[in-house]
C-alpha cells in the first residue's frame, strides 16, 4: 500500500441542477508536486474547496495518513496542515504584509496584539525562501506578485505542509513564474505536497510530478507527468484534439483606422497618472495587441479611449475624426466596437434576458424602436438571428436570462453584439479571461476573421500565449508606458517578459531601426 | 406536480408574489401577537375587525390608498432606476400646496378647475423631484439626503406660505379654508365616503408607468441603469438626463398624490379636506415607501399593496370600537408594514426553501420529464 498524505475517496459533490464532483478520487503523496488539470467548470475549484472545509461532500471521504477526517471549515483545514493560495488573493489592502500573515491567528496576551514574535518568524521565513518581503510594507503598496508570497508566507506561519496553489501564475510574469515554480521545488524538497491548480499545460510539464485531469466533474485519468505529453494532457482535458495555433493569412495593412497621441489619464488610486503619454496608431487589418501585467494602466487607458473615463490630455482619433471628447454613443456610432474586460459589470445586464442584451448597443436605432416604443418583435427575431449565426448557447432561446448563462455564451452574446454592429475598429479587453478551451478557440477564431474582413482590432491582454497567438504588433505596456514595441513573429515570450515586467525598454531608435513608426514618447 | 412546482419555483414572478404573501402574512402573526398582549379578550374580535373592517369601508379603502398608490409609485419608480426617492413626502407636500393654490387663486370655469389644480399639484412635484435629480445627476450629490432634506424645505415652506396668505388660511382654525366646489374632485357617489375620480387616474397612471418601463426605450434604459449602471454607461445610455427626468416622473407621481389628497370632496356639503399647517412631514410618502417595497417596485403590484395597506389601516380605526387605543393600532400596522419590507428577503428564501426541497429528487424526476431545459 502506498503512503499518501491524502486521500479524497469518491468525492461527490453537488449543486442544485448540476453535479461539480462526480465521484472523484485524488491522492497526494508526500512530497510531491501533484497538478490538477481541467477547463473552467471541470470542478477543480470545487473539489479543492472540498479538501479546504469551504464546501462539503455528499459522498466520499477524506483521509490524512490514512486515517478519515472532517473537514468542516477553513479552520478544520489549517489544523490539519492544509493551506491554501486562492486565485483572489485574500489580503487586506490596507494592512501591512505582518498584519496580513497574522490575520487569525494573531499572537496576543490578554487581548493585546504581540506582534514582535510573530515578526521575526516572519522575517526568518522570508529569508529563508529568499522571498524578500518587507513585513511593514502595505499591501496597496507591493505588486501583485509580492502580494503572492505573502499567501505564501501565510501558509508556512501556519506551518501548513500541504499547500493548495489556485491557478497561481495567472498574475504573474514569465520570469515570476520561474521564481514561482523554483520555490514549489524547493518546497516538495523539504516534504511539503503540493497541489496545483491550472489549465496551462507548460507549466505542468515543468513542474509537476503528477497530474490528475478532470472534465465536466468527472475524474478522466491521473497521469504521471514524466510519462505523458502535452498534447495527451490537452486531449484528456478537453476530450478532443485541439489546435493551439491560429492559422493567420498574411493580410495587406490598411488606412490608419485608430490614431492615439499624446494620451494621458489621472488614476483614481493613486495621484501619480495612470496613462503616461501613449501614443500609437492601428491600421485596418492588424491585431495590435497591448500586452502587459494587470494594473499597468491598461484598463485606464481602454476606459479612456472607449470614453468612459476623461483624459487628461491627448488626441484620439477615430477614421479620421476626433473623438477625443465625444460621448459614448457617438463613439460606438462613429464605429468603435468594444468588448469589455468585465463583462459582469460592464458588458451585460445580467438581470435583462439575452435578447435584450443583445439590443443593448442599438435599441434605439429605427429598426427597434417607433416613436420610444420598443418594437418587440424586431428585437426578437434579431436576436434568433444572432444567436443562430454566432452559435450562442441558452436554455430558453432569446428569453433566457443573462445571469443564467455559462460564462463562455455570455462572452458570445458581447462578442456576437459588437462584432454585427457597424465597426471599423474592434476593442477587445481580455475577451477569452475565464473561458474554457473551446470557447477561446471561437474567440480567437472570430478576431482573426475581423482582421481579415479589414478592420483594425486592438487586442488587449494578460495571456501571454493569446498575445503571441493572435498579434501581428504587440504593444508593452509598463506603468502607464508604452515600454516597448515587438514584432509578433519575431519576437519570443522571454522578451515580452522582460518588457512586461519592466526589466527592459527600446528606446525610440531601436524601433525606427525596426521599421517602426516613430513612436513619440521621447526619452 | 414536482416538475410543476419545480418550474412555478423558478418563475420570478411566482416567488416574488409567495415572498410577499408570506411576508403580509407574518405580519399579521405578529399583529395578533401584539394585540393579544394590549387587551387579551378582544383580540380575536379586534383582529377580525382589523382584517375584515375595511370591507365595510370598501369606498373609503379606495379613497385613502390613492394618495398612497401615488407616493408608492413616485418611489418604486425612481427604485427601478435604482435611485432611492425618499422625497415623495416633500413632493407630495408641493403637489398639496400647488394645487391648493391653483383651487383657491385661480378663478376658472367649473368643468376644468378641478383639472388644473390637480396638473398644479403634479407640476409642484416635478418641481421637488427636478432638484434633487438634478443635484444627483450634475454633481453626484446623494439622492437620499437631497431629498430628506427638501422635504423638510418643502414643509416648512408650504406650511410658511399657507399661513402667510389670507386667502387660504382662516388663522382663527388654524387650517386651510374650504376651497370652492369646482376645485373639488367629482365624487364616484358613494354615501359618508369621499372616494372620488382620482382613483381612476392613479390606477391608469400606475398603468402607464407601466407601459413606459416595459414597452419604450425609455423604461429600456431606465431599468438597465438600475440593474447595472456601469453596463449602461458601457452602452451610453443618457445616464444624467434620465436620472433628471426619472425624478421629474417620480414628482409627479408624488405631486398628484398630493393634489388628489386634497382635492378630494368632501362628505358634507359646503366643506373640503382643509390642510393645517403643524410642521409635520406629512406620513403618505413614507407609507410610499413600504407601499412601493411590498409592490415589488411594479406598477401593477403597487396597485395592490396601496390597496392593502389601505385596506389594513381602514380596518385597524374599525378595530378601536373594540377598545384599542389608536396608538396600538397604528403599532400593529406599522408590524404589518415593517415586515412587508421583508418581501425581498423571503423572495431569496422561498426560491432556496423550493430549490432545497426539490432538489433531491430533481436529478432523477426532472432531467427525464424535461430533457431539452438543460440543452
Amino acid at each position: 500500500m502506498e503512503n499518501y498524505i491524502i486521500e479524497m475517496l469518491n468525492i461527490t459533490k453537488e449543486f442544485p441542477g448540476i453535479t461539480a464532483n462526480d465521484d472523484i478520487t485524488l491522492c497526494l503523496r508526500k512530497g510531491e508536486i501533484h497538478a490538477l488539470l481541467g477547463e473552467n467548470g471541470a470542478g477543480k475549484s470545487t473539489l479543492m474547496s472540498v479538501l479546504f472545509g469551504l464546501y462539503q461532500a455528499e459522498k466520499g471521504e477524506i483521509r490524512k495518513n490514512g486515517t478519515v477526517v472532517k473537514i468542516n471549515n477553513p479552520n478544520d483545514a489549517n489544523d490539519l496542515g492544509i493551506g491554501m493560495v486562492h486565485q483572489h488573493f485574500k489580503l487586506i489592502d490596507i494592512f501591512t504584509v505582518l498584519e496580513n500573515i497574522i490575520l487569525g491567528v494573531e499572537p496576543n496576551k490578554m487581548g493585546l496584539l504581540q506582534k514582535k514574535e510573530a515578526r521575526e518568524k516572519v522575517i526568518k521565513l522570508s529569508e529563508q525562501y529568499g522571498f524578500e518581503v518587507n513585513p511593514d510594507a502595505l499591501i496597496e503598496q507591493i505588486s501583485v506578485g509580492m502580494q503572492q508570497r505573502v499567501e505564501i508566507l501565510k501558509m508556512l506561519y501556519r506551518e501548513n505542509d500541504i499547500l493548495i496553489f489556485d491557478e497561481p501564475t495567472a498574475v504573474l510574469t514569465p520570469q515570476e513564474i520561474d521564481e514561482l515554480m523554483e520555490i514549489m521545488r524547493e518546497f516538495a524538497r523539504e516534504g511539503k505536497s503540493i497541489l496545483f491548480i491550472t489549465h496551462k499545460l507548460n507549466e505542468i510539464m515543468a513542474v509537476a510530478d503528477r497530474c490528475t485531469v478532470l472534465r465536466k466533474g468527472k475524474l478522466i485519468g491521473n497521469v504521471a507527468i514524466k510519462d505523458t505529453t502535452k498534447e495527451e494532457l490537452s486531449k484528456m482535458m478537453v476530450g478532443r484534439n485541439v489546435n493551439f495555433k491560429v492559422h493567420k493569412k498574411t493580410k495587406e495593412l490598411g488606412d490608419v483606422v485608430l490614431s492615439v497621441k499624446n494620451i494621458t489619464v489621472s488614476s483614481k488610486i493613486h495621484s501619480n497618472n495612470a496613462v503616461k503619454n501613449v501614443s500609437f496608431d492601428v491600421r485596418a487589418g492588424e491585431i495590435l495587441c497591448l500586452a502587459g501585467i494587470d494594473g499597468n494602466g491598461q484598463t485606464e487607458f481602454v476606459s479612456a479611449l472607449t470614453g468612459l473615463e476623461k483624459t487628461s490630455s491627448g488626441i484620439i482619433t477615430l477614421c479620421g475624426r476626433d473623438i477625443t471628447k465625444a460621448t459614448i454613443r457617438t463613439r460606438s456610432m462613429s464605429g468603435m466596437s468594444h468588448i469589455p474586460e468585465d463583462r459582469h459589470k460592464y458588458g451585460l445586464v445580467l438581470d435583462y434576458s439575452l435578447e435584450e442584451n443583445l439590443v443593448l448597443q442599438r435599441y434605439w436605432r429605427p429598426e427597434f424602436q417607433h416613436f420610444g416604443f420598443i418594437k418587440s418583435n424586431a428585437v426578437r427575431s434579431y436576436a434568433e438571428k444572432l444567436i443562430k449565426q454566432y452559435e450562442v448557447r441558452s436554455g430558453q432561446g432569446p428569453i433566457t436570462p443573462m445571469r443564467s448563462m455559462s460564462g463562455g455564451n455570455q462572452q458570445k452574446a458581447i462578442l456576437a453584439r459588437e462584432i454585427d454592429k457597424e465597426h471599423e475598429l474592434l476593442i477587445a479587453v481580455q475577451p477569452t479571461r475565464g473561458l474554457d478551451i473551446g470557447a477561446i478557440e471561437y474567440i480567437h477564431k472570430q478576431l482573426v476573421a475581423r482582421r481579415d474582413a479589414g478592420k483594425a482590432v486592438l487586442l488587449i491582454s494578460l495571456e501571454l500565449e493569446e498575445v503571441m497567438n493572435l498579434s501581428d504588433r504587440i504593444l508593452v505596456m509598463y506603468e502607464g508606458e508604452i515600454v516597448g514595441e515587438l514584432d509578433a513573429k519575431t519576437t519570443t515570450v522571454q522578451e515580452l517578459g522582460l518588457y512586461m515586467s519592466g526589466a527592459k525598454r527600446s528606446t525610440a531608435k531601436e524601433n525606427e531601426n525596426a521599421g517602426y513608426y516613430q513612436k513619440s514618447r521621447k526619452k | 406536480m414536482q416538475v410543476i412546482i419545480k418550474k412555478a419555483g423558478k418563475s420570478k414572478g411566482f416567488s416574488a408574489f409567495t415572498a410577499a404573501l408570506l411576508a403580509v402574512l407574518l405580519g399579521l402573526v405578529f399583529g395578533y401577537i401584539i394585540m393579544t398582549i394590549a387587551s387579551p379578550a378582544n383580540s380575536f374580535l379586534g383582529f377580525q375587525m382589523l382584517l375584515m373592517g375595511g370591507f365595510k369601508r370598501i369606498g373609503d379603502v379606495f379613497y385613502y390608498a390613492t394618495p398612497i398608490l401615488m407616493t408608492g409609485l413616485a418611489v418604486g419608480f425612481a427604485f427601478k432606476m435604482g435611485l432611492f426617492n425618499i422625497g415623495a413626502s416633500g413632493q407630495y407636500t408641493m403637489g398639496m400646496f400647488f394645487a391648493l393654490y391653483a383651487g383657491f387663486m385661480w378663478k376658472l370655469p367649473d368643468s376644468v378647475h378641478w383639472l388644473v389644480c390637480v396638473l398644479a399639484g403634479m407640476s409642484g412635484g416635478m418641481l421637488w423631484g427636478l432638484i434633487p435629480g438634478i443635484f444627483k445627476a450634475l454633481l453626484n450629490v446623494n439622492e437620499v439626503i437631497t431629498s430628506i432634506m427638501f422635504n423638510y424645505i418643502g414643509m416648512y415652506l408650504v406650511d410658511m406660505l399657507i399661513q402667510g396668505n389670507a386667502t387660504m388660511y382662516i388663522s382663527s382654525k388654524t387650517r386651510t379654508s374650504y376651497l370652492p366646489a369646482s376645485a373639488q374632485m367629482p365624487s364616484l357617489g358613494i354615501t359618508n365616503s369621499s372616494v372620488n375620480i382620482s382613483i381612476f387616474i392613479a390606477i391608469i397612471a400606475a398603468l402607464i408607468l407601466f407601459v413606459v418601463l416595459n414597452k419604450t426605450t425609455f423604461g429600456y434604459e431606465l431599468k438597465a441603469t438600475g440593474f447595472n449602471k456601469y453596463a449602461s454607461a458601457y452602452a451610453g445610455m443618457h445616464g444624467k438626463r434620465n436620472i433628471i427626468l426619472t425624478m421629474v416622473i417620480a414628482g409627479a407621481m408624488a405631486g398628484l398624490g398630493g393634489a388628489f389628497a386634497i382635492l378630494a370632496p368632501s362628505t358634507i356639503a359646503g366643506s373640503s379636506m382643509t390642510y393645517e399647517p403643524v410642521s409635520v412631514i406629512a406620513a403618505n410618502g413614507f407609507n410610499g415607501i413600504a407601499v412601493a417595497l411590498l409592490g415589488n417596485s411594479s406598477p401593477i403590484g403597487i396597485i395592490f399593496s396601496a390597496l392593502f395597506v389601505s385596506h389594513i389601516q381602514r380596518g385597524g380605526t374599525l378595530a378601536s370600537l373594540y377598545g384599542y387605543k389608536q396608538e396600538i393600532i397604528d403599532v400593529v400596522i406599522a408590524v404589518i408594514i415593517y415586515f412587508s419590507a421583508f418581501a425581498m428577503l423571503m423572495n431569496a428564501m422561498v426560491g432556496n426553501l423550493i430549490k432545497k426541497l426539490f432538489s433531491k429528487n430533481q436529478s432523477k424526476e426532472i432531467l427525464p420529464a424535461d430533457p431539452k431545459e438543460e440543452a
